[in-house]
């Protein structure tokens, strides 16, 4: 019951669920997009496709620049050249289209960074009230019915403290739902768990991506990427590497620190 | 009891309960714990009960057993027409009392200050129970409406109401209007200093920076001069302003600073997945700054921020030195009238307004207590 997923034989032969694809909508478009911090170059020449409905996992060693990656879709990082264009918004300087970006992508991180002051519920409704100005009771109800989903709406009046990791990133992910976003970041959503909530989540990520819901995922619970990805990126020293459905990717993957990457994932 | 020496071992009944032994629970348990745990401990133990019995031995003879209670002058406070060593001479701060609460404002006026007191009892004490409803209406009432009101009713001047000038007022309400105002205006401005100083924008943060070490740099007292006695000097001629109004500007400046400090001290300690996870909901910066960092910071630095209106509530005091008169003032001022010069006037009257101070303060501190424990709502993050 409490087994994860985290081996690969966990999911290894689970049936991969058909799941629609659009092949012209455009979600995420990145192109030649180079970053720095100071003098270091952390991301260089990146370019993505990302089409709506597309699941994609993103996996590569620590430093290689994954999660500043995603964290730049959605200007928690900012990039220095190239274009990012989501949802049809180019990012640039202007706040507005910042602001209009954040409200469309939904993002989950490896720390849950719920708001310690506020309820479960208030954690909920504090965004569709302050961004969509929505009514309060409104935002109730849509925050109920996902709370609901992530299976914890008895919890709604307790405060994060006092729930376990993986409730609070649960909540984290209907936090994020009640904005209903067209995208979804995940930004390690699962390393900070204990084994024994790892499931839980995933468990959630997965219904997500059954319902069609876009979806960059920055993890190394690869018995996930291969039940739901489409896509399987691999990065490192800022750059893509490879990129494969997961079926070739992990059976037979091309570059040299692909194979060394995994091998060193997957036997331990 | 199961044979452990086996490796392999399940335990099939759970351990029971028992009492802890009565040596550690109890009064005793306590006092043997915390007071006599060890010889060191019990000789400081000891040395402080000593200590405790020969402060407040002569302290509660002074004000109590050895106090005098009835009189109408001196001769009432003198030991020779006592018989016995006299303490608190407790009729002379009976016959100033009027004078500590009110300064110098006129008799038949008075009344407009004990509205104000009033008011202000009212407006408080529910707004300070989390638990009585209305919240907005009664902070949109002590935060605007009272201020003018108050100012109308002590100052005069509209509604037929004799001005009365600000150099006539003294005691505590001296005391509670600097105190009040700067508290009130202290924090708000603390806060914009604070955000100021860790803003992006490089000449915001200049100048939050400048104005924080400046006031900072300066000692209360100066800041005070300043405002009394050179501020008229560069005015143009002809115009002046209010000497407690000049006061009350430097005191809420200078505390304004600190307070910056304080809160931007509150605001080091959210963790930058605070602001990522507001900024990702797509809040805007005020309102990521109202709904989830400062809440967070502010309760972090309560101690903070009450031990500066603390602070701040004691040096209204320095406002004698130019030449106001503030409950403490006041009570000097009294020292200097032979109706009820005696040994131990002096005495009295300081303990009279240490007592006042104290009570303020001691109210504050608890009520900054009492809001940590009720805003605490678990573990961070």
């Amino acid at each position: 019951m409490t087994e994860t997923t985290t081996a690969t034989e966990a999911t290894a032969g689970a049936p991969r669920k058909k799941m629609e694809i659009s092949s012209t909508d455009v979600a995420i478009e990145i192109t030649k997009m180079n970053k720095w911090y100071g003098d270091f170059h952390v991301l260089k020449d990146i370019d993505l496709r990302v089409m709506r409905g597309e699941r994609i996992v993103i996996c590569g060693p620590s430093g290689s620049g994954k999660s500043t990656m995603i964290r730049c879709i959605n200007r928690l990082e900012e990039h220095q050249q190239g274009s990012i264009v989501v949802d049809g918004i180019e990012l640039t300087d202007d706040l507005k289209k910042i602001d209009e970006i954040r409200r469309e992508v939904g993002m989950v991180f490896q720390h849950f960074n719920l708001f310690p002051h506020l309820t479960i519920l208030e954690n909920c409704t504090l965004a569709p009230i302050w961004v969509r100005k929505m009514p309060r009771k409104e935002a109730e109800d849509i925050a109920m019915h996902y709370l609901e989903r992530v299976k914890i709406p008895e919890q709604a009046k307790k405060y994060p403290g006092q729930l376990s990791g993986g409730q609070q990133q649960r909540v984290a992910i209907a936090r994020s739902l009640c904005m209903n976003p067209k995208i979804m970041l995940f930004d390690e959503p699962t390393s900070a768990l204990d084994p024994e909530m790892i499931k839980e989540v995933l468990d959630v990520m997965v219904g997500l991506a059954e319902e069609g819901m876009t979806m960059l995922c920055v993890t190394h619970e690869m018995g996930f990427a291969r039940q739901v990805a489409n896509r399987v990126i691999f990065m490192d020293q800022g750059q893509i590497v490879e990129q494969n459905e997961p079926e070739p990717f992990f059976s037979n993957p091309q570059h040299e620190r692909t194979k060394l990457f995994l091998s060193q994932i997957l036997h331990h | 009891m199961t044979d452990m020496t086996d490796l392999s071992y399940v335990r099939t009944t759970d351990a029971q309960a028992k009492p802890a032994p009565v040596s550690t629970s109890g009064i005793v348990g306590w006092m043997r714990r915390n007071l006599f745990s060890s010889i060191p401990n019990t000789i400081l133990t000891l040395i402080g009960v000593w200590l405790a019995y020969s402060i407040f031995a002569p302290i509660i003879n002074f004000a109590f057993i050895n106090a005098v209670w009835t009189g109408d002058n001196r001769d009432a406070c003198l030991a020779q027409n006592v018989g016995r060593e006299v303490g608190a001479c407790w009729p002379y701060v009976e016959a100033y009392f009027p004078q500590f609460i009110y300064g110098r404002y006129p008799v038949e006026e008075r009344y407009r200050v004990d509205i104000v007191y009033l008011l202000f009892a009212l407006l408080i004490v529910p707004m300070l129970i989390p638990t009585v409803p209305g919240k907005r209406i009664n902070a949109l009432l002590l935060l605007v409406a009272f201020p003018i009101i108050s100012f109308i009713l002590l100052v005069g001047g509209y509604f037929g109401l004799p001005v009365v000038e600000t150099s006539q007022w003294g005691g505590l309400l001296v005391t509670l209007v600097i105190a009040i105002t700067g508290i009130t205006v202290s924090l708000p401005i603390g806060i914009l200093l604070a955000l100021g100083r860790r803003s992006d924008m490089p000449i915001v943060r200049l100048l939050s920076v400048i104005f924080i070490e400046f006031w900072r740099g300066v000692p209360l007292i100066t800041v005070l001069f300043m405002a009394s006695v050179m501020l008229p000097l560069f005015l143009p001629e002809g115009v002046t302003f209010d000497k407690l109004m000049r006061v009350l500007i430097g005191v809420t400046l200078f505390s304004s600073a600190y307070m910056a400090e304080v809160v931007r001290g509150g605001l080091q300690a959210i963790p930058s997945g605070q602001y990522e996870g507001a900024q990702a909901l797509g809040l805007r910066f005020w309102q990521m700054m109202r709904l989830i960092i400062l809440p967070q910071a502010l309760k972090l630095v309560i101690p903070g921020i009450v031990g500066t209106f603390i602070g701040l509530f004691k040096d209204t005091t320095l406002v004698l030195i130019v030449g106001m008169f503030d409950l403490l003032g006041q009570v000097q001022s009294s020292f200097t009238d032979p109706t009820w010069s005696s040994p131990s006037q002096s005495h009295t009257g300081y303990l009279f307004a240490a007592v006042i101070f104290w009570i303020f303060c001691f109210g504050m501190s608890r009520y900054s207590l009492f809001m940590e424990k009720k805003l605490h709502t678990g573990h961070k993050r």
